[in-house]
């Protein structure tokens, strides 16, 4: 008993050096040093574009990258179906009936030549857009999770990575259907994940109300950020690869500084009393827009960490939001089933 | 289970748990002075190319249609 007696002690020492080694690096904060910066004007986005062919709450989009599809989203929704749009024109150009309609995530790879998705099945299943004849079929299905499929994000088109309510992370290899690495550590279950910049790290958020950055091909956790007051259910990567936002259940978005390893500010208001559902960052990271349970999504100046502006349109709630590669506009995603392109 | 086994399993996740503390200890930290000055330059270098911050023109929106103008 002693041997436990110890380690116990030690973990304590550990997470007060921990808590001394980030307050001496905090010689101020980014309200200090954004005191002279002008706050951002009222954004005011319009919709310009709503996506209508769910039948049933949307729980998940993602848009396509840059190099093939940059005006292409793919949408999952409980209607058992996800569906490649051009949001330019508003067509579906595929619409993908699901094995599972307990979908909660799906994903775009980079390429544009694959999309996946799960949920309830605790499954990932990957759907090849650019099969032979036409048809989108069943590439592969990745099982191996206890828990249900939270999100899943593409690496290229031989890897993906999943987060899960069995409170770990994998790494996939989609070839063999294979888990090539486990990410194991958050105590609650995963409900969300995101990729640097550079693809060599990833951050999920998780129901133990912390975030951790794991290292790829390490294979280990860098660090691990707390203060949330409850389940971190958004998150994603400032676009620099620096800092990550997170999105939780207590009402709040914060942002935390990878080099600095701490929180630098929390995005709140009085009014605002529901959780948070989504997030999203302009191109040059200023705005971040986050959805919400009231049905609305809104505009932060990152900076300043004041409200700029409200999305609402939607009759539900928002669950997802995502802005185009080109950060041309805004697309969000609802329970009323319809989907709506901002800018 | 026993309670030898259930002990030496706990032994070996707090184990892990110091280990891992260990680790996120040893990270290099910058000063919380340099981290913001970082965010607040990138956010202010790469403004006039951010469509959703600095609005888009109608001529230049994808999502927009031309409006026409007849005259005759």
């Amino acid at each position: 008993m002693g041997e436990m007696e110890e380690l116990r002690k030690e973990a304590d020492n550990l997470k007060d050096q921990i808590t001394e080694a980030r307050k001496v690096v905090q010689d101020t904060t980014l309200q200090e040093a954004v005191a002279g910066t002008t706050l951002v004007g009222r954004v005011q986005l319009k919709t310009r574009k709503t996506l209508r062919g769910h039948l049933a709450k949307i729980y998940a989009m993602h848009w396509g990258t840059d190099t093939n599809c940059s005006k292409l989203c793919v949408s999952a929704s409980q209607d058992g179906k996800l569906i490649v749009w051009d949001t330019l024109t508003t067509n579906k150009v595929s619409a993908i009936p699901l094995k599972s309609s307990w979908v909660m995530t799906c994903a775009y790879a980079p390429s544009g030549n694959m999309v996946a998705c799960g949920g309830l099945d605790n499954m990932c299943s990957i759907y090849n857009l650019k099969g032979k004849d036409g048809n989108v079929k069943v590439m592969r299905e990745l099982a191996a999770h206890t828990g249900y499929l939270s999100c899943c994000r593409f690496l290229s088109d031989s890897e993906i990575i999943t987060s899960s309510g069995d409170c770990t992370c994998v790494l996939w290899d989609i070839e063999t259907g294979t888990e090539k690495t486990i990410f194991a550590g958050h105590l609650g279950d995963c409900m969300s994940l995101a990729v640097s910049p550079d693809f060599k790290m990833f951050i999920s958020g998780a129901c133990d109300f912390t975030a951790k950055l794991w290292d790829i091909r390490e294979a280990s956790c860098r660090q691990t950020f707390s203060g949330h007051e409850s389940d971190i259910n958004a998150i994603g990567f400032f676009p620099n690869g620096n800092a990550v936002i997170t999105g939780s259940d207590d009402a709040t978005c914060k942002l935390y500084d990878l080099r600095a390893d701490q929180e630098l500010i929390t995005y709140q208001d009085s009014g605002i009393m529901c959780g948070v559902t989504s997030l999203a960052p302009s191109l040059s990271g200023r705005l971040l827009l986050a959805g919400y349970d009231d049905f609305n999504v809104n505009i932060w100046d990152m900076l300043k960490a004041e409200r700029v502006g409200v999305l609402a349109g939607h009759d539900n709630r928002v669950s997802c939001i995502g802005v185009s590669s080109d950060g041309m506009a805004c697309c969000t995603g609802s329970w009323d089933s319809f989907l709506k392109i901002w800018n | 289970m026993s309670n030898n086994s259930a002990n030496s399993s706990n032994l070996v996740i707090a184990q892990k748990v110091v280990k891992q503390l260990r680790l996120e200890a040893s990270v290099r930290r910058i000063k919380v002075s340099q981290a913001a000055a970082d965010l607040k330059t990138f956010c202010l270098q790469n403004a006039h190319k951010d469509p959703l911050l600095m609005g888009v023109p109608s001529s230049d929106n994808p999502f927009r249609p031309p409006k026409s103008c007849a005259l005759f």
